[in-house]
């Protein structure tokens, strides 16, 4: 859970990032990457693996090097423990953890090696998390599309749409589920997982309204006013102008969204109790961890990974977009 | 035939927090079809806001623009006129063709007509072998014969253009002076040029209509010596050595003086 929180922590100064280039007077450079040439380009993408690698290697080490030096106890202060307790049983041997990936999740004949179990388990979520991702594009560039039309949607909307995120809908996961579970409508059934998928768009759109709204805002006048003098009407503006400006913005809030998705499924799922994604296996396999504590972590590094690929399929859409994160000005 | 631009008795007023601003008054002005017009004057007398008037970007307090012989507004509509800016205002995500097709694209021309169309003018402005570059990649004075061809494009019989080489350094702006007197001689489009050169203004112009601020107004317009087609034919490069030049410099200079009150203009008077 405290992995979770620290992660939507990380979200939150994201979504501040998003919103940061309008208002920060950087309204001449907004996140546009300078074209820089192929060369360089490939250059830093083997960089940033590099120190991908350098950064878990740090912390494997860190891990390692506290558990063998601190104190079995951990650090207690009054009577709060600021450090963990180093025994094999709160923090397992990072070899353990990753050997225990390998080993079947149960004593059964049947049972599947834990790594593949979690690899399942994630794609369960990967999918929820994902349909709530697009429900929150949809919704997200919606709404901004709103605002961005209508000055007066922009002052009416926003208040509302940073207010919802204050809401800890999470609190209510239960209560959407059993609200869904009275959906019926002809053939159509309300099914748990569309619980969890609502859940995951409402923490996903807001990131994406926000970026979308500031990125269609984002063309200069002398553009606007250029499209005026072709006697562009507003859906040829908003087809070349508007959604081609608005793609740098948009890129890293689609990025949050997608993350912000994932924590708001895997949670979900813990809070409505969903069979089969990896917010189940995360709390079933932690009330094994006294007998068998490298196993929990199995599930909590499925997670990381979870978070990584979505995050990641999204910057490869940034790779097909790259033409739209030009920048005039660099000549 | 009616003229390019037609203006009478236009003034323009802007609302500001601190008061009404008076950008423009009593203005008077006619462009003839395929005349070449500079407008000139210090900062704040108005140049822009009568630029865009004209095409329509904003309305006039009182009186009338009318651009061949219709309403500013539907001139605008109909695409009489073609416009480039001060900075080129390229769109950083399509190359130098696909800039230059955009009007082409907004309105519909054909997918093949267009790609003649493009090929024709990035040849006029000499940039064929950029076709495919992206605006960063490109100098300033790159970019801004970009959007020059891009305010071609349609083949408009009006061209505005506010201060277009104020960016750019003294011999590509030379080199771009002449590509402009070229260009316009071979389409034959009338041209209103907001410049602050003098030289320039000679250089290029027909007429050179010099204004004066608070509130904005023209002072005077001043004939180059030579009349339009002539004119052009004789603006080469040889034109800047020569005594007329200088005399037409001189000309210009006095108008400009005598409308703000620096020199021998005594202080205070004009302003009442
Ligand atoms: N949108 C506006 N709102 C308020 N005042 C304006 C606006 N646009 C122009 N003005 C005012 O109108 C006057 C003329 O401005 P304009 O931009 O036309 O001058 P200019 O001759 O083009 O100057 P420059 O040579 O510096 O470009 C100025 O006093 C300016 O402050
Ligand atoms: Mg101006």
């Amino acid at each position: 859970m405290t992995e979770v929180g620290a992660r939507e922590a990380n979200a939150v100064t994201d979504a501040a990032a998003v919103v940061a280039p309008g208002d920060a007077g950087a309204r001449a450079a907004p996140p546009r990457r300078p074209g820089a040439g192929r060369g360089g380009r490939a250059g830093r993408g083997f960089a940033a693996w590099i120190w991908g690698l350098v950064g878990i290697l740090t912390i494997a080490l860190i891990w390692e090097g506290y558990k063998l030096l601190g104190p079995a106890d951990g650090v207690v202060v009054g009577d709060l423990r600021i450090m963990p307790r180093t025994t094999d049983l709160a923090m397992p041997h990072v070899w353990q953890m990753l050997g225990r990936l390998f080993e079947p999740v149960t004593r059964a004949d049947d049972a599947l090696p834990l790594w593949a179990a979690v690899a399942l388990a994630a794609l369960t979520t990967l999918g929820i998390a994902a349909a709530g991702w697009l429900v929150g594009v949809v919704v997200g560039i919606g709404l901004a599309l709103v605002m961005q039309r209508w000055r007066i949607a922009e002052w009416g909307l926003l208040p509302w749409i940073v207010l919802s995120q204050t809401v800890p809908l999470i609190a209510f996961a239960p209560i959407v589920k059993s609200w869904g579970s009275r959906v019926e409508i002809g053939a159509f059934e309300w099914q748990d997982w569309m619980s969890v998928a609502l859940i995951a768009s409402y923490l996903a759109f807001f990131p994406i309204a926000i970026g979308a709204l500031k990125g269609l805002q984002s063309p200069d006048r002398i553009h606007t006013e250029l499209m005026e003098t072709y006697a562009a009407g507003y859906w040829q503006t908003l087809v070349k102008l508007r959604f081609p400006a608005a793609v740098p913005y948009l890129l890293p809030a689609l990025r949050l969204g997608a993350a912000n998705a994932v924590i708001g499924a895997v949670v979900a799922e813990v809070s409505t109790g969903l069979q089969g994604g990896i917010g189940r296996i995360l709390i079933q396999f932690a009330g094994q961890a006294s007998g068998d504590p490298a196993k929990a972590w199995g599930p909590i590094f499925g997670a990381i990974v979870l978070g990584l690929v979505a995050a990641g399929s999204v910057a490869l859409l940034g790779v097909i977009l790259s033409n739209y994160r030009r920048n005039e000005e660099h000549a | 035939m009616s003229a390019a631009v037609e203006i009478t008795g236009v003034d323009k007023t802007f609302d500001t927090r601190s008061g009404a601003v008076q950008a423009l008054t009593g203005i008077d002005l006619t462009v003839e079809a395929g005349e070449f017009v500079s407008l000139i004057g210090p900062s704040g007398c108005g140049k822009s806001t009568l630029m865009r008037l004209i095409a329509d970007l904003d309305e006039p307090t009182a009186g009338t623009v009318e651009v061949f012989g219709k309403g500013a507004r539907q001139a605008r509509l109909d695409q009489e006129y073609g416009i480039a800016f001060q900075s080129a205002g390229l769109l950083p995500w399509r190359t130098v063709a696909a800039n230059v097709a955009l009007p082409l694209e907004l309105h519909g021309v054909a997918s093949a007509a267009r790609s003649t169309r493009v090929a024709e003018l990035l040849d006029m402005v000499g940039l064929s072998d950029f076709a495919d570059r992206y605006p960063d990649q490109l100098s300033g004075g790159m970019q801004q014969r970009v959007a020059i061809a891009r305010a071609l494009a349609e083949q408009p019989r009006l061209l505005l253009m506010d201060e277009p080489f104020g960016a750019l350094d003294e011999m590509t702006r030379e080199k771009m002076q002449s590509d402009l007197v070229r260009i316009s001689a071979e389409t034959g489009a009338a041209v209103v040029f907001v410049t602050h050169s003098i030289p320039e203004a000679v250089f290029l112009s027909d007429r050179v209509v010099v204004m004066s601020p608070r509130p904005g107004r023209i002072q005077e317009i001043v004939p180059m010596r030579l009349g339009a087609e002539a004119a052009r034919a004789a603006r080469t490069e040889e034109l800047r050595e020569e005594r007329a030049f200088f005399d037409m410099v001189t000309a210009v200079r006095e108008a400009l003086h005598q409308g703000s009150p620096v020199g021998t203009a005594p202080r205070g008077l004009e302003n009442r």
